[in-house]
């Protein structure tokens, strides 16, 4: 299975340089089944994404809006000891970037502390005003995480970015698994892999935790801007998993700053929303007048504690990819540690020593705004063309609060069923923080997450709207 | 539940019972061809006429009513918005947007016959043959109809999924039976007299109604096929059964008790199901059953509008869904 693999000169997951498998177990497993009945399961596995609709839609697409799921058998393992490493660090940093969204908008103390310029903050695309001064049900802003770590070749797991407002991909987590046992029980057998199946329960925890003082039996519904979104899917299901309704704006509506659904027995109270829709979008009145997929008078009942939004409007702030640089300190500011998990070294244009440095080193860095998703507007130095350099060059310059650059770096690989046999694969690994409260016993971090590869030979992006696909991520107990 | 998605419900449900009625449509008809000498294309026009899309239908094929051209034009052309596959583009689309409501084999149902039937070759062969895709719609449908029955819950969303199809079901059985009465026996006169046995075995077989009619009545007589597909109370496709099935599913969803009214769209229902209890077979064809099925037809379209309004009575929004609320006229 893996005797003719090409272990690439970065790090693979799966094999060493010397060629030996770091989890033998898992490769004696697929090795035993073989390359051709594993691309027999494959076919039955694809078949099987599309009779379920696992889907995702692409906007622009030409045959249609959804695309089916793509999907590699070949699991991506990471090892015990590794896991409690990523872990620990996930969880310093989520209830760090929790305390700090919660200071930004009430005392601002490290603002007067100096560790971050305030101006900074006063220029984030991301910071709500509106949010001044609130502080939602149990100091929770932060209630549904998704960090994106990536491994260089020198072997150590980065953060890359956070994801504070709506991470996408847990629901291809929990199909992949499901896929993966139902399609390859042999290798499953005997391995102890981490269970992530009890996602949607840990997450419906989360949410009535969160919900507003003085509600016995809190309602949650989930808020999606309808079957268009490229999540649809993911609202669907996660709304299937926990039982509540899923909602779209004209579904909800705000009386006397309490809101309700409406129902065919007429309107009905609700406490919780786990809303996947953006904070401009959330209410006409407080923000873009020409939402028609928001509730009008929700931050309204938002700010009077009347219904809980998770996540909270304003966190963006926190996930701002140049407030990412400051990280490490907002880390070590909270909870008096040193951070467990590493930045990728990042530069912030609008310091202008750091811009001096980037717009000098450009072929070399990879460039970002600081307010995109989705890989979009990313510039990799290395590959672009002497045009694109300069384009990028004087964007920086017209408006350095909006990028930031790194070195790039080198994604691990794992090994990917691809046309001509086994062949690397870069990937990263976006896993799941749920935040119920401020106690320890509140968190809940999802062992393993979203592997995310790029199936183009040689390509580092990930991004299912760029071509990416996903593999089962296996935590080894 | 969500208004919205009770309206979404209730369409999913009546877009695959139509697709399911189409197929059946275009089956009895199939072997009514088969089975005479006449010329085909005499044969294939009250197929059109019976899904009252005949317009359209000239609009895209002219006056060519051959078995290819009607044969696609019901199955699988999106440019006819009752075809087979445009129902199931709507009722996919539908649940869809309400998939969360749904247990999982009840999705799982849809979203594969949507898949089957874009998959299928559109070719002269299937048009000329369409046996197999129709089979296949048969199935499909009843086993989303099966899906629902044993792995929803017997609650809101079962009850509203099991009213959107009956009332599709009793328009499309009323539609039959029209079309077979008073196209295919031009006079009146002809009622109760020279029946060709064939022609209205064909009808009851397309209503899957011959071995359960033949268990009731026995021999084949155009009245009591009349009074088997109208009045009948335990055959699943007759119109009676149809009104007090749908009757029970609207209750259950309202919460009232019988004789107590709480909306408008209860009281029409109610009306229509009084009215067939006590009705006499011969009342019926005595002042015309083209008349009474014209007038059952209305009544239909009434309900409908009334349901919509009882789902949506809460709300001030205008329903994202009216485009698609459109009735077979």
């Amino acid at each position: 299975m893996f005797s003719d693999y090409p272990v690439p000169p970065c790090f693979d997951e799966l094999l060493t340089k010397a060629h030996e498998s770091r989890f033998p177990t898992v490769s004696l497993a697929l090795t035993n089944l073989g390359y051709d009945e594993i691309i027999e399961r494959q076919l039955v596995t694809d078949e099987r994404l599309r009779d379920l609709g696992i889907t995702f839609a692409v906007y622009g697409h030409q045959d249609g809006n959804e695309k089916v799921w793509p999907f590699d058998l070949l699991p991506r393992v990471v090892g015990h000891e590794e896991w409690q490493h990523i872990d620990r660090g996930l969880r310093q940093r989520i209830f760090a970037l929790n305390l700090f969204v919660d200071d930004i908008y009430n005392e601002q103390k490290i603002l007067n502390d100096g560790i971050i310029p305030r101006e900074m903050i006063q220029t984030a695309a991301t910071f709500r005003k509106e949010c001044v001064g609130h502080r939602p049900p149990k100091g929770v802003w932060t209630h549904i995480t998704g960090t994106d770590l990536i491994r260089h070749e020198d072997g150590e797991i980065y953060v890359l970015e956070d994801n504070l407002r709506c991470p996408s991909g847990v629901s291809y987590v929990l199909e992949n698994r499901e896929v993966m046992k139902r399609v390859l029980p042999e290798v499953f057998n005997g391995q102890s892999v981490a269970s992530v199946e009890d996602y949607p329960e840990r997450l419906l925890d989360t949410l009535l935790a969160t919900a507003p003082d003085g509600v016995d039996m809190p309602v949650a519904v989930l808020l999606t801007p309808g079957i268009f979104n490229s999540a649809y899917f993911e609202h669907s299901f996660l709304a299937q998993q926990m039982g509540i309704e899923l909602v779209q704006g004209p579904d909800l509506v705000v009386i006397d700053t309490y809101v309700y659904t409406k129902t065919i027995r007429g309107l009905r109270k609700v406490d919780v929303i786990y809303r996947r829709i953006d904070d401009t979008f959330l209410d006409p009145l407080t923000f873009r007048d020409d939402s028609v997929i928001g509730v009008a008078g929700l931050m309204e009942a938002h700010r009077l504690g009347h219904v809980t939004l998770a996540n909270a409007p304003g966190t963006g702030v926190a996930d701002d990819k140049a407030i990412y640089a400051y990280v490490p300190e907002i880390i070590k500011y909270y909870t008096g540690e040193d951070p467990i998990l590493q930045n990728v070294p990042t530069y912030v244009c609008s310091d202008p020593k750091q811009r001096e440095h980037v717009l000098k080193n450009l072929e070399s860095l990879v460039v970002k705004p600081t307010n995109e998703a989705g890989g979009y507007g990313i510039v990799l130095g290395p590959r672009a063309s002497k045009k694109e350099l300069e384009e990028c060059r004087a964007q920086i310059k017209a408006d350095p609060r909006n990028y930031i650059a790194q070195p790039m770096l080198q994604l691990s690989t794992v090994p990917t069923m691809c046309p001509d046999g086994v062949e690397p694969r870069h990937v990263d690994l976006r896993p799941f923080v749920l935040l119920g409260g401020l106690d320890a016993a509140d968190m809940y971090v999802l062992p393993g997450g979203l592997t995310r590869v790029a199936l183009v030979k040689n390509s580092m992006i990930v991004n299912s709207s760029q071509g990416g696909g996903s593999k089962d991520t296996w935590v080894l107990g | 539940m969500l208004s919205r998605v009770a309206d979404s419900i209730f369409w999913m449900s009546r877009y695959i019972e139509r697709a399911d009625n189409v197929a059946r449509f275009i089956d009895v008809n199939q072997k009514l061809t088969l089975g005479f000498q006449r010329s085909i294309s005499t044969q294939w026009e009250p197929l059109i006429l019976t899904t009252g899309d005949n317009d359209r239908f000239k609009e895209l094929y002219g006056k060519k009513y051959t078995q290819e051209n009607v044969v696609q034009f019901l199955t699988l052309d999106s440019r006819n918005p009752n075809s087979i596959i445009s129902c199931l583009d709507a009722a996919r689309e539908n649940a869809r947007c309400i998939r969360d409501n749904l247990s999982i084999p009840i999705w799982q149902a849809i979203n594969k016959f949507y898949l089957m039937i874009h998959a299928y070759p559109r070719d002269a062969c299937t048009y000329a043959n369409p046996q197999k895709l129709l089979d296949i719609v048969k199935d499909r449908s009843q086993l989303i109809e099966g899906a629902a029955e044993l792995t929803l819950s017997h609650g809101e969303a079962y009850n509203i999924s099991r009213l959107g199809r009956l009332i599709e079901r009793a328009d499309k059985t009323s539609r039959i039976l029209d079309v077979k009465y008073y196209i295919l026996l031009p006079r009146v006169q002809d009622v109760g007299g020279n029946l060709d046995i064939v022609q209205w075995a064909a009808l009851l077989n397309s209503t899957s109604a011959l071995q359960m009619y033949r268990r009731t009545h026995g021999r084949i007589e155009p009245k009591k096929v009349v009074a088997f597909l109208v009045l009948d109370r335990f055959f699943p496709r007759a119109l009676h059964y149809c009104l007090v099935n749908a009757d029970m599913a609207l209750r259950f969803l309202s919460g009232a008790p019988p004789y107590v009214f709480s909306n408008p769209a209860e009281q029409l229902l109610g009306r229509m199901k009084t009215n067939m209890d006590y009705i006499s077979v011969d009342d019926i064809v005595n002042n015309g059953l083209h008349e009474y099925i014209d007038s059952f037809q209305c009544q239909l379209n009434e309900l409908g509008v009334a349901i919509h309004q009882a789902f949506y009575g809460n709300t001030t929004r205008p329903s994202m869904h009216q485009s698609q609320s459109q009735y077979v006229v």
